[in-house]
Formats: C-alpha cells, structure tokens, sequence
C-alpha cells in the first residue's frame, strides 16, 4: 500500500483521538473538543519533531 | 418519601448480568461493549477506528507478532493481543508480514500494535459504563 509517512501520521491521529475522545470524557461535547484537542497536538508535534530534526541533520 | 435507602445513588447503573461481559465482548469484538450498553454511535466509531486502524496496518505490510524472542517482542505481542479476535482471524488467515521488508510495513506494525492498545481501552470503557463509575 503506497502511503506518504504525513498521510500515516494524520490516519493514526484521526484514529487515536476519536478513541481517546470517547473513552476519557463523558459528555458528548467534551468528547469532541478532547479529539480535536489530541488530534492537533498529534499533528502538531509531528510536524515540530519533524523540523527540528530536520534541522539537526544538516 | 425518598429515604437514604430507596434513593437511587448518582451514576449507579441498574442493569442485571454478567458484569463483565462488556468489557470481554469489547476485547473480542472492538467497539461491542459499548454495543452492549447500547451507546451505538459510540460503539460504531470506536469499531470503525480500531478495525480501520489494524487494516491499514495489515495493508501497510505490518508484522503480526508471533512470539517473543526478547522484550520488545513480548510488549508487541501484548498489544497484538488487545485486537482480540482480530488477532485471531489474522493468525488463522496467515495476514500480516513475517519480516518487515518494506519502510511503510514499520508503521503496519505500530498501527497494528496501537490498534490493540486502543481497543483495550475502548473494552475498560465499556467495563467503567457497565459499572456505572462512568456515567450512561
């Protein structure tokens, strides 16, 4: 299966946040602003990772 | 008049039989605990994560753990072991590489083991739902 490694990164992010959502809040609600929230901190930090050692190797 | 005795207590969940049948069937099956509770919108997108998530690993060309030759090896089996009957049929079917030959067949791995983690978490929710420590 031809997969960028970013377009591995947002389907692992999609996936893990709408399951952390649902299990560690109880109101739907608070669910959906926990997924959004994890969602962008996944992405987010793989993103920076990225640059930072991006920036170390040269 | 409501007594201490007859008063229903905040979050206690009423329903009869096996208390822990959600949380196996969640681990067997993912997202049928909360099916179980009959939280179906729940159930449904946790089941959709967490197969979505293991076949794509297995169409990344990600390892199914088959035993623990070292550490690593045994903390991956475990969380192959969270996808229950997933892991199962994946075993009996032959899915998943032997060695991983490919770069994206690393992260087939990681989704696959996550996927495991995840549904494990899905089936304790299901399980704190049952008990009433989370509410309905």
């Amino acid at each position: 299966m031809g997969i960028s490694h970013f377009s591995a990164v947002l389907l692992f992010a999609l996936f893990a946040s709408v399951v952390f959502g649902i299990t560690q809040r109880e109101t739907a609600r608070r669910m959906i602003r926990y997924g959004v929230y994890c969602f962008t901190l996944f992405v987010g930090s793989a993103i920076v990772l990225s640059w930072v050692m991006f920036l170390i190797a040269r | 008049m409501a007594t201490a005795q007859n008063k229903p207590v905040v979050g206690q969940n009423i329903q009869q039989g096996f208390i822990y049948l959600p949380l196996i069937a969640g681990w067997l099956v993912p997202g049928a605990g909360h099916f179980l509770l009959r939280k179906w919108g729940r159930g449904a997108l946790l089941s959709a994560s967490i197969i979505g998530m293991f076949v794509l690993g297995l169409a990344m060309k990600g390892k199914i753990y088959t035993g623990a030759q070292d550490i690593l090896d045994m903390l991956g089996m475990v969380g192959d072991l969270g996808n229950g009957l997933l892991f199962v049929a994946s075993r009996i079917l032959g899915l998943g590489a032997d060695h991983v030959q490919v770069t994206v067949g690393d992260y087939g791995t990681k989704f696959i083991v996550v996927s495991g983690l995840l549904n494990v978490m899905a089936a304790v929710d299901a399980h704190n739902l049952r008990t009433g420590r989370k509410p309905l």
